[in-house]
């Protein structure tokens, strides 16, 4: 069978079976189980509705669970065991996390990805809101506005191609097709660079992508906050005689501090995740290593698991301040 | 005047500052974009930039063989064109040897080393005539220099797509992502829908706890997910394939499914739920017949962030779906395998991630008002 004819059927039966699964249950609920006819009408109905929600929630439930809930604590075991040949493991305690602890390439990641979580989130919200805030005034600015988020579409992939290309280099004197070394030879009249081997600046070449890309994030989230801002707060400091800048920065931007909270974290958030750039880009060589892309040459290249899956839970853990400060936005916003 | 004259300076400081900012955004794309339409050559004569205006090469090209001479009284001729009169090449400067190959103006003769002489003309005609036969088997070369006009051409997307016989062409990927993403789009949605209508509109016991679980799930890296799920595939027997990468991405996307729509749906009117309640409607009936149809915006913008997300991933299909035949391999995969082994050939990988890019493009720009609505509703506030 074609793979995908193999879709296609697959498209079908899983939505039959959903469909199914939630018309019989609910069925089975009302007419078999807890029927609302007969002389307890009333403590049925309320049975049945006790029971309904996780009728409702079981197959999402379930699919959770099992695919980001388990391997939580499945990652964290085989973070503590080394897998013996024959599919058997042995618990080996803290000694994963002293290997990685030793190797230099873990060290150069984790400083690597802190540099990336402190740079991006920065110059991503920084651009976002200057973009958001100035698009706002002009009369092509949802154009403009496009443009700047049209990279959010571009897989990590084809980002990774589109800056490659930026960054190319040819042999000096021949006509340089890298816009970054036309401008260097243009200007300088050095010989052109091989940007992405040249340590420490091809960490931030590689940054440079997901600003791009994460720009467009930051200003689409930003600009809906500042148009909430209400009119009057900011008519009344044109009326005090503040400039645009103070209007700006004294007026406005206090008052979306927790969007560009959640804008910044959410972007942390992705940074801590992002492989494919580095993957594509450099592999981690010339000191551009970072924790997904460590993890990934540990798990896949080394066929190490166990550290591998101690990278994997250094990462988990960086993420678990945002993971309880989110929960703890959403229950405010929920109560 | 002077209030005047400052806003209006204001003014003209935001056009050009968006201007250039969009510039810069726009800039890198369009390089890429400009690329895959020009020829290897082009490409490495020089930046994509200078692509719109008319680029001098120096070009070489062999004149007919001794043998198409022809007989003109007493004296033989050879005579042709460098290039067809449609291109619209001008020749600034030619030459016969390769250490002078600007040795000569347009229509100025040239002592060609077996005797005779030699002229070419600007628009690329030339005259070779001598006295006695030419002799030897092969063509005189003929250097110029030329003003070239632009020139695109489709012919790295027909190599890339349509080509058979091409083993790196981009078209059973491109079946490969397609195969990926559209179930593992449309699954989520079902299961995600029902439970975010328990979660919204149902009153139960640990109903708080579940949506702060969804809401801390939204975050957890899947990187996690990896091995552990690897080996579960491997054990009840799924392997790598693309069952197991559907499954894969359902699991991934429901957070973010759940909370989207538990947040839309939480907001629409109470009254209607309530009224429908009290007419006798099942809950069943409630959700497919009110509330899924009501909470299409929410839906649609799942779908697009769902379908960019698994389009344009890398990670999951390696995990997952590409085994060692690589008969799966999705395009994301193979860009990066091109990237590779063509390093340099920019022709072949600018064509390759254009015919990825194309289609999240085209899914951005037409429903661009989705995906901004779902932005600032799956943000968690």
């Amino acid at each position: 069978m074609h793979p995908s004819v193999q879709g296609i059927v697959t498209i079908v039966v899983g939505i039959t079976t959903c469909v199914t699964y939630f018309y019989v249950s609910n069925w089975v609920l009302d007419h078999v189980l807890f029927p609302a006819k007969g002389p307890k009408t009333g403590r049925n109905i309320n049975r049945a509705n006790m029971v309904r929600p996780w009728l409702f929630l079981a197959p999402a439930l379930a699919a959770l669970g099992l695919y980001l809930a388990y391997p939580i604590v499945e990652t964290l075991y085989l973070s503590l065991t080394e897998r013996l040949p024959g599919n058997e493991y042995r618990w080996a305690g803290l000694d994963n996390y002293r290997q990685m602890l030793d190797d230099p390439k873990f060290s150069e990641a984790l400083v690597n990805n802190l540099l990336w979580l402190l740079v991006v989130p920065a110059f991503s919200t920084a651009f976002g809101l200057l973009a958001a805030q100035l698009t706002d005034r002009i009369g092509w600015g949802n154009i403009a506005k496009s443009i700047i988020f049209m990279p959010m579409a571009i897989s990590f992939v084809g980002a990774s191609v589109i800056w490659k290309l930026v960054y190319d280099a040819k042999p000096a004197g021949e006509a340089q097709i890298g816009v970054l070394n036309a401008l260097y030879v243009g200007i300088t009249h050095n010989d052109p660079q091989t940007w992405l081997t040249i340590m420490p600046w091809n960490s931030f070449l590689l940054m440079v992508v997901l600003i791009w890309i994460q720009t467009g994030f930051a200003m689409v989230i930003l600009s809906a906050a500042l148009r909430g801002i209400p009119e009057e707060t900011i008519e009344a400091a044109v009326v005090d005689g503040a400039n645009p800048f103070q209007i700006f920065f004294k007026i406005k931007v206090p008052q979306i501090i927790p969007t560009i909270l959640v804008v910044w974290t959410t972007i942390t958030v992705t940074v801590l995740k992002v492989f494919d750039i580095v993957f594509a880009m450099t592999n981690g060589q010339w000191e551009t290593q970072v924790l997904a892309n460590y993890m990934f040459d540990k798990l896949f290249r080394a066929n190490d698991w166990g550290v591998g899956s101690a990278a994997a839970m250094v990462i988990m853990l960086l993420v678990t301040p945002i993971l309880f400060l989110n929960i703890r936005n959403a229950r405010r916003e929920i109560d | 005047m002077h209030a005047v004259r400052t806003q209006s300076t204001l003014k003209w400081t935001v056009h050009l500052s968006v201007l250039f900012l969009v510039a810069l955004w726009i800039f890198p794309t369009t390089g890429l974009f400009v690329s895959s339409f020009r020829t290897v050559d082009q490409i490495s004569s020089g930046g994509w930039w200078a692509s719109m205006l008319s680029a001098e090469q120096n070009l070489v090209v062999r004149a007919a063989k001794p043998s198409s001479q022809v007989q003109d009284g007493n004296l033989y001729v050879i005579e042709g064109d460098l290039f067809a009169a449609d291109k619209g090449m001008v020749i600034s400067a030619w030459g016969i040897s390769s250490k002078a190959i600007g040795a000569y103006k347009p229509n100025q003769f040239a002592e060609l080393r077996k005797g005779g002489r030699i002229t070419v003309t600007a628009d690329g005609h030339f005259r070779m005539v001598n006295s006695e036969p030419f002799i030897g088997s092969r063509g005189q070369r003929i250097f110029f220099t030329a003003q070239v006009p632009p020139e695109f051409t489709l012919a790295n997307y027909h190599e890339m797509l349509f080509d058979s016989s091409n083993i790196d062409g981009m078209a059973g990927a491109f079946l490969a992502t397609m195969t990926v993403t559209v179930p593992a789009t449309i699954i989520p949605i079902l299961i995600a829908a029902f439970a975010a209508y328990a979660l919204a509109w149902m009153r139960f016991p640990g109903r708080a706890m579940l949506i702060a679980v969804v809401v801390g799930l939204l975050v957890v890296p899947l990187q996690l997910a990896l091995i552990p799920l690897l080996k579960l595939h491997m054990n009840i027997g799924i392997g790598k394939g693309y069952i197991g990468v559907w499954l894969a991405h359902t699991g991934f996307g429901l957070p973010l499914a759940i909370y989207l729509l538990r947040n839309y749906m939480a907001g629409l009117p109470r009254d209607i739920i309530e009224n429908a309640r009290v007419d006798g409607a099942t809950e069943f009936q409630i959700f497919t017949r009110i509330i899924l149809p009501l909470s299409y915006p929410a839906l649609a913008s799942f779908a697009i962030f769902q379908f960019l997300w698994t389009w344009n991933d890398l990670l999951v299909a390696k995990v997952f779906l590409i085994d060692a035949t690589g008969q799966t391999i999705v395009m994301t995969a193979k860009i990066v395998e091109l990237l590779g082994t063509y390093g340099g050939n920019w022709e072949i990988l600018a064509t390759s991630a254009f015919v990825s890019i194309a289609v999240p493009l085209a899914v951005f720009f037409t429903l661009q008002k989705y995906l901004v609505r779902g932005l600032l509703a799956g943000s968690v506030k």
